[in-house]
C-alpha cells in the first residue's frame, strides 16, 4: 500500500450492518457502545446514529492505563474517561479505528473492568493491520491492511472521518 | 548552608517535562495548566469501581517527613496508592545541628532499598532541591513543604481548586491573608497565581508577618482587611506558624483574630460570591470562624479532596519525566 488517503463511509455501512446482525444474533438489544478516544470515539459516534441506539456513548481515554508508560511516559493531553451510567452487568460494544498489536485494547479493557464487571465485551475496528502481539481479535473489522514497517496509518476526524496512510517520519 | 538556585535546571528533564516537583517560581503556565489537567482527570476516577490506576506499579514511593503532618503525609500516601505503588512512610524527627549529615546517611540508606521517588517534608528551607541534586538520577523528589520557601503541592491544590469553582484566573482578585512571613504556602500560591494570569494577587497581614520586599514577588499589600478584601473573588487564608515564631511577633491571639480572622462581618467586604480557603490545619477562632469554615462558601475540604488528584498527578508527571530521560536522554520530543 503506498501513501494515501481512503474514505471510511462505505467501511462504516458493511460495519454497521454486520454489528447489527450479531448484536441480534448475541440477543443483546440495549448495548453500551463505549469508543476509545480519539479516532475510537469518531467511529463510535457514526455507529450509534446509524444503529439508532440513544443512549450517549461512554469514552475512554486509556492513558493512564498503558504499558509503555514507562518507556514513553505520561501523554501531555490526557482527558478523563467518561462512561455513562453503571456498567456492571452491561453489553459493551467496544470501538476502536485501529487494531494493531492489541495492546491498546488490552489497556482498555483493565480501565472497563475498573468500573465494573460488565457481561460481556464486543471488539469493532475500523481497521485491522494484523500485527498482533497479543490474542485479541476483533468480532467486526471494516478492512484489514498491510502497511509496511515503516508506514503509519492515522484516521482524520471527527468531519470528514479519513484514513491516511504515510511514511514514518 | 545549602543554597538553592535556578529549581528549572533541576526539576525538567531536557524536554522541559517535571522530573522533580520542588517549587512552583518559574515554571511555565502550559506545565501548571498541565498538572492542572492532569489532576482534573484523576478526580474524574472517583466514578469508577475501583479507584486505582497502574501507573506507579512496581515502583516504591518513600514519604520522608522531616517535619510533622497529617493531611499533607496522608494524602501523598492515598496518592501514591491509587497510582498503584508501594508506599513507605517514614517519620524522622531531626535535631537541628545533624541536619546534614543525617540527611546523607538516610538518603544513601533508602537508595539502597531500590526507591524511585522521595516525597520530602522538612523544616529547613531548600532541603527537597538539596536532595533532589544528590539523589541518583532516576529518583523523583517531590517537595511537600521546606521550611519558609515552598509547598508546591499544597500551591496546585488550591489552584486547582479555584479553577473548579471559578473557570478562569484571568479575572479573578485573590487575596492571601495572614502569617504571609513564615509562609511558605503563601510564596509558592504567588508564584502560582501569578503565572497562572490572576488579575490581581493581594497579600493581607500585621507588617510583623509581611515579608520585607514582598511586593518584588508582584503582589499588593494591605495591612488592613476592610480595604484589602474589597472586590476580591478568593481568600485564601493561612495558619499561624507559632512553631516558626521565634520572637514576638503578635501581641495575642485574639488580637490577631480581631483584626484578621476571617469572619462574617469581614466577608461582607469581599465580592459576595467569594469563596474561603485554608491549607489547614485551621485554628478555629484564631484564623477563621466555625460559621465560615462549616460555611456553603467554605471550600476546606475540597482542597482536601482535590490535594489527592494534584499529588497523583505531580507523581506521575514526575516519574514519567524521570523514565523519559533514563531511556532517551537526547532525543527529540516526538
Amino acid at each position: 500500500m503506498t501513501s494515501g488517503s481512503l474514505s471510511v463511509d462505505a467501511l462504516l455501512d458493511k460495519m454497521g450492518t454486520e454489528l447489527k446482525a450479531l448484536l441480534e444474533q448475541r440477543h443483546i438489544d440495549n448495548p453500551l457502545i463505549v469508543g476509545i478516544r480519539t479516532g475510537g470515539v469518531w467511529i463510535a459516534e457514526r455507529l450509534q446514529q446509524q444503529l439508532g441506539f440513544e443512549d450517549p456513548i461512554g469514552i475512554l481515554d486509556i492513558s493512564f492505563y498503558r504499558d509503555d508508560f514507562t518507556q514513553k511516559g505520561l501523554h501531555p493531553s490526557v482527558q478523563p474517561s467518561q462512561l455513562p451510567g453503571d456498567t456492571e452487568g452491561r453489553h459493551i460494544v467496544l470501538i476502536d479505528d485501529v487494531l494493531m498489536s492489541g495492546r491498546t485494547v488490552r489497556a482498555a479493557l483493565n480501565e472497563l473492568f475498573d468500573y465494573g464487571r460488565p457481561a460481556s465485551v464486543t471488539l469493532v475496528t475500523l481497521l485491522d493491520l494484523q500485527r498482533r502481539e497479543l490474542p485479541i481479535q476483533a468480532d467486526i473489522v471494516g478492512g484489514t491492511l498491510a502497511i509496511g514497517p515503516n508506514q503509519v496509518v492515522k484516521l482524520s476526524g471527527p468531519e470528514p472521518l479519513e484514513l491516511n496512510i504515510r511514511q514514518r517520519t | 548552608m545549602f543554597e538553592p538556585q535556578d529549581p528549572n535546571r533541576i526539576q525538567l528533564n531536557s524536554k522541559g517535562q517535571l522530573r522533580h516537583f520542588l517549587t512552583t517560581e518559574g515554571l511555565s503556565r502550559e506545565l501548571l495548566t498541565e498538572i492542572l489537567d492532569t489532576a482534573d482527570s484523576f478526580i474524574d476516577m472517583g466514578a469508577k469501581q475501583i479507584k486505582k490506576v497502574p501507573l506507579l506499579r512496581g515502583r516504591t514511593v518513600v514519604n520522608l517527613f522531616f517535619e510533622a503532618s497529617t493531611r499533607t503525609l496522608s494524602t501523598f500516601e492515598l496518592a501514591a496508592k491509587r497510582l498503584s505503588a508501594d508506599v513507605l512512610n517514614l517519620n524522622i524527627s531531626t535535631s537541628s545541628t545533624s541536619k546534614g549529615e543525617t540527611l546523607k546517611d538516610t538518603l544513601m540508606t533508602l537508595e539502597a532499598m531500590h526507591s524511585d521517588m522521595f516525597v520530602v517534608r522538612h523544616a529547613d528551607s531548600g532541603a527537597a532541591h538539596f536532595i533532589a541534586s544528590r539523589v541518583t538520577p532516576d529518583v523523583a523528589v517531590i517537595n511537600a513543604g521546606d521550611g519558609r520557601h515552598a509547598h508546591p503541592t499544597q500551591a496546585m491544590l488550591d489552584m486547582l481548586t479555584i479553577r473548579r469553582h471559578k473557570g478562569d484566573f484571568a479575572p479573578l482578585k485573590v487575596a492571601i491573608v495572614g502569617d504571609i512571613l513564615h509562609s511558605r504556602v503563601a510564596r509558592s500560591q504567588i508564584h502560582a497565581l501569578r503565572t497562572l494570569g490572576a488579575s490581581e494577587v493581594r497579600v493581607i497581614g500585621p507588617k510583623t508577618l509581611l515579608p520585607r520586599h514582598i511586593e518584588a514577588m508582584g503582589v499588593k499589600v494591605f495591612t488592613d482587611m476592610r480595604s484589602g478584601l474589597q472586590d476580591v473573588d478568593v481568600i485564601m487564608m493561612l495558619r499561624l506558624q507559632k512553631e516558626r515564631m521565634n520572637s514576638a511577633l503578635l501581641p495575642s491571639e485574639s488580637e490577631f483574630y480581631r483584626l484578621y480572622g476571617m469572619t462574617t462581618e469581614k466577608l461582607a467586604y469581599a465580592r459576595p460570591d467569594a469563596v474561603v480557603m485554608h491549607p489547614g490545619p485551621i485554628n478555629r477562632g484564631v484564623e477563621i470562624e466555625s460559621a465560615i469554615a462549616d460555611g456553603p462558601r467554605s471550600l476546606i475540604l475540597d482542597q482536601v479532596t482535590n490535594g489527592i488528584a494534584v499529588r497523583m498527578a505531580v507523581m506521575s508527571m514526575a516519574m514519567s519525566g524521570q523514565t523519559v530521560e533514563r531511556q532517551h536522554p537526547h532525543e527529540q520530543a516526538q
